[in-house]
């Protein structure tokens, strides 16, 4: 490359791999997450075609229910994060059962207007409730980062790469091997069939809508306290959520995880390589990249979805 | 009957600045005209090709940064900027509707949300360009032969006039030939292609036109609030717009203009009522609310309710 620039090439070359090295960890511990919110909503939008405008708000509820949990209910940081995931299902069912099975059969435009209006007024309930001052989320963990050879990584981020990791190996499990997973996969192919196979849609969707939204509220207690629990918060997790999808193409289990690693690192190489201003446009431009060239997604074999 | 209450509606509208004394009311009346052009744009796509837009906010800000930059680093008058917005937006539209609108469905909306997304962060880094997070204060307001149109209800007519283009502009559009195959591709793609209709072409005719009037709307807003900066792409503006669309009655002319009215003098009949972060709370249950007993909006109800 003969365009590299002078200050650049003054630098030693192991420090620059060290760089490179340094911003695939931090995109792997962004990824772990944004994983989680793809799973979530590809499953939600293959098996419900619903598209779910109040996801990153599931997010933001598994950031303030860590938060209440460890400030107010006072309980050790590990219970307060499962504690959080399962709010986000009980909610996520609840919001399921109350909003969208009145709604099944009709168009995804009514079903996604209804998710906005969710959206919506879950936010401007957690503003009511929280205020607008971001709050901080206390852990355990030292502060001091562990360092992997020339990669320095806090203990904390290490942590939630592996709490997501294992989330995510426990969705697979649960939907590759479970029954519940099993009728959901039939769902997903061909309602129909299933229905007359004696699956009972309505249980499948609640439970897909509960699942979907208590891994979107994983997401939010990992990233919690990593960043800041904030009533906007959501906002931006949605868009993230998307891009992940699409990516991996709508529906696409495997590809949403993929994505959703490959969107962490994307971003953390765009923010440290080109401007950290445009951190946020790296999903963006992925999204409009990917559907000029692959629009059923990176990994799609075939069109999962017509 | 039906035409002496049309008249009468025209009567109130044109004397709307001489029994409306109050300032606040007619700036309230004035957003719900650039909102009801907003809403008749986004309508074209939503409603009359079947294409839901999430990124309309992108080509309103497009129009209001267009017609500012003109307006005080070139020092074109409104007259010409607002022309100048609309087609910026519009080339815009052509360019979003050409990438997406192979793709079309979930696809089309998730292409527009990104689009709208990386506008508005060009709109907060392009320091040069935009001044960033600080906005451009002092956009001019615009003048009719030597006369200064700053005062509210001489925009109000401006607005009005504005209005009354718009929605006779899609008036003939959906009544004309590309109208009919806007409905014919949103009812039925194959059968309409099958006819000689091209889809990927109307559908991006359908997004010029739709991104060009809401550039419009974006420089009738530059100039009357006089102030531009990246809240213009706040995605709350698009989410308002489908609002106004689907709360209305997307797929008739009627319907987002009678959206854009009753939910922008809404939220402020609320504001009054209750503090705001109560108020979007109220929004947003009153759209679930509007979803589950008004599906289809409320023209097209009261239409099928007076029958």
């Amino acid at each position: 490359m003969g365009g590299v620039g002078e200050e650049r090439r003054s630098l030693p070359p192991t420090l620059i791999l060290d760089a490179l090295l340094q911003h695939l960890v931090n995109g792997l511990v962004l990824g772990g997450t944004y994983a989680l919110l793809g799973i979530g909503l590809t499953l939600i939008f293959g098996l419900m075609n619903l598209v779910n405008f109040a996801h990153g708000e599931f997010y933001t509820l598994g950031a303030y229910a860590t938060f209440a949990a460890l400030a107010l209910g006072g309980l050790n940081f590990f219970v307060a994060i499962a504690a959080a995931i399962a709010v986000g299902a009980v909610v996520g069912a609840l919001c399921e059962r109350v909003l969208l099975r009145p709604l099944r059969g009709e168009s995804i435009d009514t079903t996604m207007l209804v998710m906005i209006g969710l959206w919506i007024a879950l936010q401007n309930g957690e503003l009511l409730v929280w205020g607008g001052v971001a709050k901080s989320i206390p852990h355990p963990f030292p502060t001091a980062p562990l360092t992997l050879g020339p990669v320095g990584i806090a203990p904390l981020r290490v942590f939630v790469v592996a709490t997501a990791l294992v989330l995510i190996v426990t969705a697979w499990l649960l939907i590759q091997r479970t029954r519940l997973g099993r009728a959901m996969r039939a769902t997903f192919q061909d309602r129909e069939t299933a229905a007359l196979m004696g699956v009972r849609i309505g249980r499948i969707h609640t439970a897909t809508f509960a699942f979907g939204s208590a891994l979107a509220a994983a997401a939010g207690a990992l990233l919690g306290p990593i960043f800041l629990a904030y009533p906007s918060m959501g906002d931006l997790a949605s868009l993230k959520a998307f891009s992940v999808v699409i990516l991996g193409g709508l529906g696409n289990l495997a590809g949403a995880t993929l994505g959703g690693l490959l969107l962490g690192i994307a971003e953390e190489l765009g923010a440290g390589y080109v401007s950290s201003g445009y951190r946020d446009a790296v999903g963006f431009v992925i999204i409009i990249l990917v559907l000029l060239f692959r629009p059923s997604g990176l990994f799609a074999r075939t069109e999962r979805i017509g | 009957m039906k035409r002496a209450a049309g008249a009468l509606g025209a009567v109130a509208l044109l004397t709307l600045p001489l029994w409306l004394a109050n300032a606040y009311h007619l700036h309230v009346t004035i957003m719900a005209g650039i909102f009801t052009i907003l809403a008749l744009s986004l309508n074209l796509l939503l409603g009359y090709t079947g294409q839901l837009s999430l990124g309309h906010a992108a080509f309103f800000g497009i129009g209001a940064y267009t017609s500012a930059l003109l307006a005080l680093k070139l020092g074109w008058p409104f007259w010409l900027g607002l022309p100048g917005a609309a087609a910026l937006a519009g080339l815009a539209g052509w360019a979003i509707g050409r990438l997406a609108l192979k793709v079309r469905g979930a696809y089309f909306v998730l292409v527009t949300i990104s689009f709208a997304g990386v506008i508005s962060l060009v709109s907060v880094n392009w320091m040069e360009l935009t001044n960033g997070p600080l906005g451009l204060p002092g956009v001019p307001a615009p003048e009719l032969a030597g006369v200064s149109l700053r005062t509210k209800p001489a925009y109000y007519y401006l607005v009005l006039a504005a209005v009354a283009g718009s929605y006779l502009l899609c008036h003939r559009l959906v009544h004309s030939r590309l109208g009919r195959a806007f409905l014919a591709l949103r009812e039925n793609e194959s059968l309409a292609e099958s006819v000689g209709v091209d889809p990927t072409r109307t559908l991006v005719l359908a997004a010029v036109v739709s991104a060009a009037l809401a550039g419009v709307a974006g420089s009738l807003y530059a100039h009357y609030v006089r102030f531009v900066s990246p809240e213009v792409f706040l995605f709350s503006y698009t989410v308002t717009m489908v609002i106004m669309v689907v709360a209305g009655g997307k797929g008739t002319l009627a319907g987002p203009v009678v959206g854009a009215v009753l939910f922008t003098a809404l939220p402020e009949a609320l504001r009054e009522a209750m503090a705001w972060q109560w108020q979007m709370l109220a929004y947003g249950v009153l759209l679930v609310l509007l979803v589950f007993f008004l599906p289809r909006g409320i023209v097209p109800t009261l239409t099928a309710w007076r029958r």
